[in-house]
This record gives C-alpha cells, sequence and structure tokens, in this order.
C-alpha cells in the first residue's frame, strides 16, 4: 500500500510539472442540460467552442455533466489536468465553481450568470432586463388583444429578471397591457420541460394573449410548438431560436454567452485574463433581439425603427429599465 | 447431471468473472462501433480509475457509496423482499446527515458530532423504509411497488425542502447552505498529508471505513444471529418460519429498518464526505446500482465489496472516457447495463458451461495423473 502511495505521489510531481510546460488549454463544462439544449448551452457551444476550435485550431475540453455532483468532478479534473482558463455554464455551477477555483490557484475560471468572488475568477453576467425589454416591446407591438404571456424556466431571481424586463418593454408601448407570467418549476428540471411548457403556453393562450416570451431553455421548444399549433407568436430566448418554428417565431432574445466565452478565452490566449465582474449588456451588444430570414417578414420596417429608438434610449440611458434582482421585486 | 462435485470457487469466482469477461467483450464492440480502440478504451479506463491517487481517490468514493447501497438491497434479499427504495431511503438519510451538521456543525466537536450523524443517517433512511415495511407487513402492499413509489416521494419532499426552508437567502441553486467545516469528515488524501504521503485531492474520505464495519456488521447480523436466522428462513419459506415459531410481520418491519439504515449511512459518504451540502438528486441513481451491485455481489458482504469496486471502475473510468473521447457520457449506463445482463440475467448462461470446463478440465489432470502414476 505504501508503495503504491509513493507511487501516487511520484505521478503527482511528474503531472505538476508538464502542467506547466503545456500551453493554452481552454475548456468548458455545460449545465446538465446539454450542449446541444437548442438555447444556452448551445449559445456557448457555437459561438463559443466551436468558433475557437475552427478560428484558432486550438483544442477544447468540453464536459457535459449529467448530474449535480459531476459539475463538480467535472471541473476538478479539467483543472486537474492543467486545462485553463475553464468556463462554467450556468448558475448552477456556482458552488462547485467556488469549491474548485480554491482548490486550484493558478487555474483560470470563468463562469456564467454568477458571481463567485476569488482572484482568479471571472464572473459573466448579463443585462437580461434590458434585452427582454425589447422583445417586450416588440410583442407589445404585434399583439392585437393587448394580452401578452411569459413563461419561465426555474423560478429564481435570475428568470424574474427577464420577466420583469419583458413587463416593463410591454407597458412601454402599451401602458395598459396585461402580461401573463408562469414559472415552469423550482428545480432545474424546469428548464428541460417542454410538455409542461406547452401546458402553460396554451393555457395562456386561452386567457387571450397572443405573443409568449419563453425563458425557459429546453422547456421553450414545447412554448414555440403551443404558439405555432394555436396560430400566435412566441418569442425565443438565448441562442437565437428563429428557425425553430419560421413564421411564428417573433423574435428572439440573445444572449451572447457564446461571444462572451469565445473572448474570454482570446483574452486569456493573450495573457489578458480579467478576473472579477464583466457585465454583458444592451451597449456592449451582450444581449439583443435577433433579425433573420425566418423573422423578417414578420417584423415592419416601422417597428423596427421603434425598437431601434429604444435601443438607443436605453443605451442612452433615457429609458431606465429596472433590474429585479437589484431590489428582489419588479416595483419601477 | 454430474456425479462429480463442483468447488464453490468455481461457481463463486469463475462464473462472475466469465460473466463480466463477456460484457467486457460485447462493450469492445460497442467501442469498435464508436471507431474507439477497444484496448484504447480499457488502457484509458484503467489509467483513469487506478492510474492516480486523484482516480483511484474517486474509485473508491464511488465504491463506498455503492456499498452502502448494495448492502442495503442485500440484506432485504435476504428476507425475499425487494428494497428498490434505496434511492429514497439514502435520500432522506442524507437530511439527517444535513440536518445534524447544519444545527450542531461547528458547536461541537467532531468525535461527538460524528456519532449523531451516523444515527441520524440512518434513522432518517430507516424511517423511510418503515412506511411501506409497515404496509407490507400489516396490509399486504407489496414492499416492490411501495418502495418505488416512495423515492417519487422522496424526491418531491427533498425538493420542497431545499427550495423553501434549507436554501440560504439570495443564493439560486437548489442547495443547502455549506456545512461548517468542523462537521466535515475527514478526507484520506488530508490524513495521508499529515503522515507525510503525499495524495492528490479527492473526495475520499472516512466513510469508506464505516462502510467496512458495516460490510462486518452485515455478515454477522444475517449469519451469525437469531435476527440474522429469522430474515433468511423468512427469506427461504414464509409458511414454514411462521411455522417455526417466527412472527413474520416483526421479521419483516426489522429487516426493512436494517435496510433503510444501510441506505441512510451513503448520505455520511457524499453529503457529509464530499458535498459538504444537501443537494439536489444527490443520490444520483446510486441506490438503483445498489440493486445491481447486490445481484452481483450475491448479497454476500464480501461480494458486494467486490461489484462495488467494479462499479466505481465503471463509474470512474467510464467518466475518463467522457474526457478522452468526447463520447456520450451515457456510455457509462451502457457498460453497466452490459455487466448486469451478463452477470444477473444471463447469470445461468454461462453457469453451466464453466461447470462443465472444469469438470472436462479436472477429468484430464485427473486422467494424466493416473497415467503418471
Amino acid at each position: 500500500m505504501k508503495a503504491l502511495l509513493t507511487l501516487a505521489a511520484a505521478t503527482v510531481i511528474g503531472m505538476s510539472g508538464a502542467a506547466v510546460a503545456a500551453d493554452f488549454k481552454p475548456a468548458v463544462v455545460y449545465d446538465t442540460a446539454g450542449k446541444f439544449d437548442k438555447s444556452f448551452n448551445e449559445a456557448v457551444f457555437r459561438n463559443g467552442a466551436e468558433k475557437f476550435v475552427t478560428e484558432t485550431g486550438i483544442r477544447v475540453r468540453e464536459f457535459e455533466p449529467q448530474n449535480e455532483e459531476q459539475r463538480e468532478q467535472g471541473l476538478r479534473t479539467l483543472a486537474q489536468r492543467g486545462q485553463s482558463p475553464i468556463v462554467a455554464v450556468g448558475f448552477n455551477m456556482a458552488s462547485a465553481v467556488t469549491k474548485v477555483a480554491a482548490e486550484f490557484p493558478d487555474v483560470q475560471f470563468a463562469i456564467i450568470d454568477s458571481v463567485v468572488d476569488l482572484p482568479n475568477v471571472q464572473s459573466m453576467l448579463f443585462a437580461e432586463h434590458e434585452g427582454s425589454f425589447l422583445v417586450g416591446a416588440l410583442a407589445a407591438m404585434v399583439s392585437e388583444t393587448d394580452k401578452v404571456g411569459f413563461v419561465g424556466g426555474m423560478d429564481i431571481p435570475l428568470i424574474s429578471k427577464f420577466a420583469c424586463g419583458y413587463e416593463q418593454g410591454v407597458k412601454y408601448v402599451t401602458e395598459n397591457a396585461e402580461v401573463f407570467q408562469n414559472m415552469t418549476g423550482s428545480t432545474p428540471a424546469a428548464f428541460g420541460d417542454p410538455a409542461r411548457g406547452s401546458e402553460l403556453a396554451k393555457s395562456q393562450i386561452a386567457k387571450g394573449a397572443d405573443v409568449v416570451f419563453a425563458a425557459a431553455g429546453g422547456t421553450g421548444i414545447g412554448v414555440y410548438q403551443a404558439a405555432k399549433d394555436e396560430g400566435v407568436y412566441a418569442i425565443g430566448v438565448d441562442s437565437n431560436q428563429n428557425y425553430l418554428q419560421p413564421g411564428t417565431m417573433l423574435t428572439s432574445m440573445v444572449k451572447k454567452v457564446g461571444v462572451a466565452t469565445y473572448q474570454t478565452w482570446k483574452d486569456a490566449e493573450a495573457g489578458n485574463f480579467q478576473p472579477g465582474i464583466k457585465v454583458f449588456d444592451l451597449a456592449s451588444g451582450g444581449v439583443d433581439y435577433a433579425i433573420d430570414q425566418y423573422n423578417e417578414a414578420l417584423i415592419t420596417d416601422e417597428m423596427k425603427t421603434k425598437v431601434e429608438a429604444i435601443k438607443a434610449d436605453i443605451i442612452a440611458g433615457k429609458i431606465k429599465v429596472h433590474d429585479y434582482t437589484a431590489t428582489m421585486s419588479c416595483t419601477y | 447431471m454430474s456425479q462429480q462435485r463442483i468447488p464453490a470457487w468455481v461457481t463463486v469466482i469463475g462464473v462472475p468473472l466469465v460473466n463480466i469477461l463477456l460484457a467486457a467483450i460485447v462493450s469492445g464492440f460497442v467501442f469498435m462501433y464508436l471507431n474507439i480502440s477497444p484496448i484504447d478504451a480499457v488502457k484509458t479506463m484503467a489509467y483513469g480509475a487506478f492510474g492516480s491517487s486523484y482516480g483511484w481517490g474517486y474509485t473508491l468514493y464511488y465504491t463506498t457509496s455503492f456499498i452502502f447501497t448494495g448492502l442495503a438491497v442485500a440484506v432485504a434479499f435476504h428476507a425475499s423482499l425487494f428494497n428498490i427504495g434505496g434511492e429514497g431511503q439514502a435520500y432522506v438519510g442524507a437530511l439527517g446527515v444535513g440536518l445534524v451538521c447544519l444545527l450542531l456543525g461547528g458547536k461541537i466537536p467532531f468525535l461527538l458530532l460524528l456519532p449523531l450523524s451516523i444515527i441520524a443517517g440512518g434513522l432518517f433512511g430507516a424511517l423511510w423504509a418503515f412506511i411501506p415495511a409497515w404496509l407490507q407487513a400489516t396490509r399486504g402492499s407489496h414492499v416492490v411497488i411501495t418502495t418505488i413509489m416512495f423515492n417519487f416521494i422522496a424526491a418531491s419532499f427533498m425538493a420542497y425542502l431545499l427550495v423553501e426552508v434549507l436554501k440560504p437567502e439570495g443564493s439560486m441553486a437548489v442547495e443547502s447552505a455549506v456545512f461548517h467545516e468542523a462537521s466535515w469528515i475527514p478526507k484520506i488524501w488530508e490524513l495521508a498529508g499529515t503522515m507525510g504521503i503525499k495524495m492528490q485531492r479527492s473526495p475520499l474520505n472516512l466513510s469508506i471505513i464505516w462502510a467496512l464495519i458495516c460490510s462486518v456488521f452485515v455478515y454477522f447480523f444475517i449469519w451469525r444471529t437469531k435476527w440474522g436466522y429469522e430474515i433468511r428462513s423468512l427469506g427461504q419459506n414464509a409458511s414454514a418460519a411462521e411455522y417455526a415459531g417466527i412472527n413474520l410481520n416483526k421479521t419483516i418491519i426489522m429487516t426493512m429498518l436494517i435496510s433503510g439504515m444501510l441506505a441512510g449511512f451513503f448520505a455520511l459518504n457524499v453529503v457529509q464526505g464530499e458535498a459538504h451540502q444537501i443537494k439536489l438528486s444527490l443520490v444520483n441513481g446510486m441506490g438503483f446500482t445498489g440493486i445491481a451491485v447486490a445481484l452481483m455481489g450475491r448479497n454476500h458482504p464480501i461480494g458486494i465489496v467486490l461489484a462495488s469496486l467494479l462499479f466505481g471502475f465503471l463509474y470512474q473510468g467510464g467518466g475518463e472516457l467522457q474526457f478522452e473521447y468526447g463520447v456520450d457520457p451515457r456510455i457509462i449506463v451502457v457498460l453497466q447495463g452490459l455487466v448486469i445482463l451478463f452477470s444477473g440475467a444471463l447469470e445461468h448462461m454461462t453457469k453451466h458451461p464453466v461447470e462443465n470446463a472444469y469438470l472436462k478440465l479436472s477429468q484430464l489432470v485427473g486422467k494424466q495423473e493416473a497415467k503418471g502414476a
């Protein structure tokens, strides 16, 4: 047994020596929804990992945890292998990043949607309320019933931030509009429940909503399907989801987590890794609404001019969008 | 069929080994289908699971979990009760362990806290098994149905508690606060460090000692005590046991309490030893894997420890495959499924051929010895 331990100790020393000499080795740990969730994680994959690999030819190690425990193990294994920087996708990773980043002070970490206050961690935050305000404004412009819906994933402040921004955007255009809000659940499973998403959307549509915005990861797929079946508009989230149900997808509130991830790797490669909080807002292009060949017919020039004006006003600070997480309430 | 006696080691060691070998060969075809050389895959898995103190730390950590859930299933099996509620019992056991650590962590010394958390984990697990046991004993509700339903109740109950009660203010992830450092079960690498042995950081902790103690306890309990005798009698022939004066209802409840208690101990390893907080769905199907472990280990503690090691290897080595080749992580489930298929379901397929081969071989050796003489 003791011989085995000494042998193991020798491997440790050997490995740590190799890690110092190694070149740039970026990595990413997705959340349990997986990298092909068509939404949040896929945005990191398509515009971050995939793009970085094709442009630089550097291999990006990826890990998709299957459960809560593997998040931490995935991070630790990557750090152990000398990968750096490691991007952790999603607020669910916060406690795992806190633990593992403290264990490996020489490895650079970045986390999306959460703040981890350690000298080797970059916390990437997005101004979801600003992007949601824009799609809310668009929703109000096309709504004939002046009733719109919002289907959230997990009932947490982050998703309420989307809901609150959306509501403000709707009411900015149509002051007396009604916004129905539903959350899918209270656990991460709420981000992967399209059946329930579809039911919630249908009940909102039955109450008169003719635009439904889903900020619910994989659950959104069910919402968009329900909207198509009932012949109303839906709004996608995180990735540009306009292609999913062309014709009824009004737009998507894109959150450029992939671009941010890509940028973090680029910075680190150049030796400019910045720990601390980094905010991606409307002004820096971190959030936006999406127009492409699938929805350009739905957005008239008049709507576009209007929403661009709102966007300019938000960037200029003329419109102040209330951030739910600042006060933990949606009073503005 | 044959008059010659087959020694126990052929059935107990030979047959499982052949089964595992067959499973490995079929897994090899799976890897070839995935364009991965089976030899490389085995190397990766073996290195990942045993190649470094980090690797075998993780392997033994998983082994510890499987020993607890495997023993839980095995004890119930001896009374021919099929406890498939290990998942839920372990989850609720985590609540017991977690509450002790959250409420008393840092307030009382670790040596006082540890017995309390062991008792709480066992007690909560046992309580979760008690209701199905009581229903089985007094109402005849089949324990398979009730325990599996109790898994769902446990999942909802724990999700509710985590979201509404245990989640600290301002946190978005569904998990409790981190326990006070004084309540953590010491990690093996830390202990090795104090003794001057350098080990990489891994989640392996002292719970493994408790798992081995429990294995010894189960052996003595099942084969060396009056209660164990009652349990085995109930399992082999309930009417005969009743005729012999054994109180069936009492025995059913006792068996399930012990079974639930062992499942509850799972939380010591995962919650108090590693995560240091109660997380959502922390059991991750390890309660169900315990069924496979018990099946493979023939419900004997030694077999269970070995089967746990095999599954620990599959878990850790399979995870390594995912890192190395980027294969779908569900490959681990495929490998496990093959092992279970060959050693559980198709056990009799290889039993006779292996025994026959042994007989032929021993006859051959016998003839040659006769010739030599």
